[in-house]
């Protein structure tokens, strides 16, 4: 294992053993597009290949000269996946099924042509685009950190390596620590996973700290509810994450690292490990990085469920084997973190921007983005929009951009765009704050998100139509944050419980006006007196939720009515009479006898005895139960 | 109560603290890898692990109780997990959970069939958001669902389970 390792020779062999390679066929294995079958898919094309004769190959290890087919992490276009992308010619494939291999083969893979009925189609324009950097979708991103997600083979070290992969390391091997340092903090690069912090200014100040033993983790405890870019990072390119540790390692003096990875990411725990593997096994991590270098061995931890350890002292303590609670900082983790000695922890999109930055240099990497955010940041974008998926964008683009160019639009309930849908963004999750209309065309940064009550968070943005509450969503994040509450302080614990009980009253219409004063003294009370950040932004949704939709909070207290129609408790319902046919089917289904009236004649409901369960709309074939 | 069963139980155990090497700070993966061959964590194995790794019972029981993935009672054989995510919470998600909590015939506060086939969970983010809504069963994501679609799953895992004892 003390041979140096030479990544132009191992680059050049992968060159040369794919070289003959005549069509590549590509999978996405995301998490999405797995639960669409794309296993199957790749199974099918192996099957049919070699039905016709011709040399199928899944592993590079030789050379080859057939058909390569490969699955790959993330693409990010979850909405149309399954995706098959034929190369060369980077013909894209949407919601491919097993019954279309054999079709895409002959015509694609035999052949040049392009089966039409498959490629991307814009439903407003009716325009196709076989080509998969033509679709808006794409063309409209700026995808760095992303960029290999999609294209390479993860569990493929080699082709990581031929794209150029561990050079940047390598290059870091030969720099001084405090080079390495001034140049991440001249790159602007800042933490991805929510606060901000200058990624360079924390390795310099872990740098600084004399110790006989330091350790870099990587954050991938990724829990905020509707977020999902770093679970794509880690199965799509998890090599990218590894060099941008052995660089933090070598920036910082670190000869241990940890990747901690949410259990509930079982493929992405499974690749990441595959991939730490992979490197040891090349010589890349170990006793000498590059069989050259210093030490450095990565372990990789599964988390066991709380999103309190997202928190970096949370996280240590949990990495420690003990209960995953925050500890008040100071120290922070660059004086005492990991079994108290020095510790950097980064988030997977942070340190998977690294080699990035290196390769391209500070001064471009800050060529993108805006003064005070440079670069690219990721944003998985789901809710009530055409295309959901995962995009990355420069620092700066705009809600509309996003919203509109990329996702393509809002949806109603019945996934039908609606131009006037809109009604806010989520963004940050249960830490972060809701963007209205009027913040469409506020340039995304740190700063400028801040200064209107929310966060960039960890890349959250969940779009919500019209037809959503803003009271529900303020409780629904309220009850996440609250059973996430790790219970060591007070304000928090409790101060989370009783603003969750007050939210409960506004939504099932038993609050008073006082109580609403109440909800907002405690969100200031938590904000402020909270030890760890969980508390410090649990407020943040109900804040900025009642200073851009008050009324609505009004409306559910005074006239105990819910404008969006969607809380349970403050709907009535009642039969329109002239489309009821008296059939008695609803009366049949009401678990309270609650609906009354005379065969073939229109029935009633009787308000009083309705527990608002909803069976009788669902039971009615006419449409007459009105909500 | 030690019985000759209760020892080969512990075996396993012992064998998975031992790969370890006694070491407190692992703590999590080794209940974790407990928890995977036992399916749920007894009392007696917790305060085996304590005295394995030298540690209090109080310590280990307090890891097991922080975390949700770990779980004190017995699961069923199929674990579905309903995601109440942001993205699948706007889009129902909790409707579903209702309907397949209905159709197994779930009474309130209990979460796992008689016949322990069937364990129903909510989690908070699945990370399958452009699937929403979503859920898994054992790990395996089912996304884009409808209350049907849901209820689909499990009675294809039920006709399966059933051919299955059949051949038995």
């Amino acid at each position: 294992m003390s041979e140096t390792v030479n990544l132009k020779e191992r680059a050049a062999a992968y060159q040369d053993n794919t070289k003959d390679i005549q069509k590549r066929i590509i999978v996405c294995a995301g998490t999405g597009c797995m639960a669409g079958g794309a296993m199957k898919i790749i199974a099918r094309f192996e099957e049919l290949i070699k039905a016709q004769n011709l040399k199928v190959t899944l592993v590079i290890d030789k050379h080859e000269d057939g058909i390569h087919v490969s699955s790959s992490g993330c693409q990010g276009f979850c909405q149309m996946g399954p995706l098959v992308t034929v190369y060369p010619g980077k013909i894209m494939y949407c919601k491919v099924k097993p019954e279309d291999v054999e079709e895409i083969i002959n015509t694609s893979v035999l052949q040049d042509g392009v089966v039409e009925r498959l490629v991307f189609t814009q439903k407003s324009t009716g325009k196709a685009y076989p080509h998969k950097d033509d679709v808006p979708f794409y063309k409209n991103q700026h995808r760095m950190v992303l960029a290999k997600c999609g294209n390479i083979d993860p569990h493929d070290i080699n082709e990581y390596i031929a794209a150029g992969g561990y050079a940047q390391a390598e290059k870091a091997l030969q720099m001084k620590p405090e080079a390495i340092c001034a140049l991440i903090m001249d790159s602007g690069l800042k933490g991805r996973g929510g606060g901000g912090f200058p990624t360079g200014r924390k390795w310099d100040l872990t740098r600084i700290n004399e110790s006989d033993k330091k350790y870099i983790i990587c954050n991938g405890d990724e829990g905020d509810p509707g977020a999902f870019m770093d679970r794509s990072v880690m199965e799509g390119n998890p090599h990218s994450v590894i060099e941008g540790m052995m660089i933090a390692a070598l920036a910082i003096g670190a000869d241990e690292g940890y990747v901690y990875v949410r259990a509930e990411y079982p493929l992405a725990v499974k690749r990441i490990r595959a991939a730490v593997e992979s490197a040891t096994a090349a010589g890349i991590l170990g006793e000498k990085m590059f069989g050259k270098g210093k030490p450095f061995t990565v372990t990789v931890m599964e988390g066991a469920g709380a999103f309190v350890c997202g928190e970096e002292t949370a996280l240590i303590a949990s990495v420690e084997g003990k209960r995953g609670m925050p500890t008040p900082k100071p120290p922070y983790p660059a004086q005492k973190g990991l079994f108290g000695k020095p510790t950097v922890i980064n988030n997977v999109e942070t340190l998977a921007s690294v080699p990035i930055v290196m390769e391209m240099g500070p001064e471009n990497f800050k060529k993108l983005g805006t003064t005070t955010a440079s670069g690219t940041k990721t944003f998985a974008v789901t809710g009530h929009v055409v295309n959901t998926g995962l995009i990355e964008v420069p620092f700066g683009t705009t809600l509309r951009q996003i919203v509109y160019n990329i996702a393509g639009g809002v949806t109603d309930e019945n996934g039908n765009v609606s131009p006037d849908g809109f009604k806010a963004v989520q963004i940050g999750g249960p830490s972060g704050g809701c963007l209205t209309k009027e913040h469409l065309d506020l340039p995304l940064d740190y700063q400028n998100l801040t200064s209107i009550g929310a966060m960039v968070g960890s890349g959250g943005l969940v779009v919500m139509n019209q037809n959503t509450c803003m009271v529900e969503i303020a409780r629904f994040f309220m009850e996440f944050t609250q059973n996430e509450s790790c219970g060591k302080c007070v304000v928090c614990r409790e101060g989370t419980k009783q603003m969750l009980d007050i939210l409960t009253d506004i939504t099932q219409g038993r609050a008073t006006m006082e109580q609403l004063d109440l909800l907002e003294e405690l969100a200031g009370v938590v904000k402020t007196a909270s030890l760890c950040g969980l508390g410090k932004t649990a407020p943040n949704p109900v804040l900025s939720t009642l200073k851009y939709f008050r009324d609505e909070y009004i409306e559910h207290i005074v006239n105990k009515r819910c404008p969006a129609g969607q809380c349970q408790a403050l709907k009535e319902y009642r039969i329109d009479p002239d489309k009821c046919i008296g059939c008695g089917a609803c009366a049949r289904k009401c678990p309270v006898g609650a609906i009354s009236g005379e065969r073939k004649q229109p029935h009633v409901i009787d308000a009083k005895v309705c527990i608002k369960c909803g069976a009788c709309k669902d039971t009615c074939k006419f449409g007459a139960v009105l909500v | 109560m030690i019985s000759v069963q209760n020892i080969l139980a512990f075996e396993k155990a012992g064998q998975i603290i031992e790969k370890y090497g006694y070491n407190k700070a692992k703590l999590i993966p080794i209940l974790q890898e407990i928890q995977n061959e036992y399916r749920y964590l007894p009392e007696e194995l917790m305060v085996y692990v304590a005295t394995m790794l030298g540690t209090t019972s109080s310590q280990v029981y307090g890891v097991a109780s922080f975390y949700s993935y770990f779980t004190l009672k017995l699961k069923g054989k199929y674990i579905i997990k309903v995601c109440d995510g942001t993205a699948c919470h706007v889009k129902k998600s909790m409707h579903i959970r209702d309907a397949v909590r209905s159709y197994l015939k779930l009474e309130n506060g209990q979460d796992t069939t008689p016949d322990l086939l069937f364990t129903v969970e909510t989690v908070s983010c699945l990370g399958a958001c452009g699937l929403a809504p979503a859920m898994t069963v054992n790990d395996e994501v089912h996304g884009l669902l409808t209350d049907e679609a849901a209820i689909a799953v499990i009675k294809d895992i039920q006709e399966k389970e059933k051919e299955q004892a059949s051949h038995e």
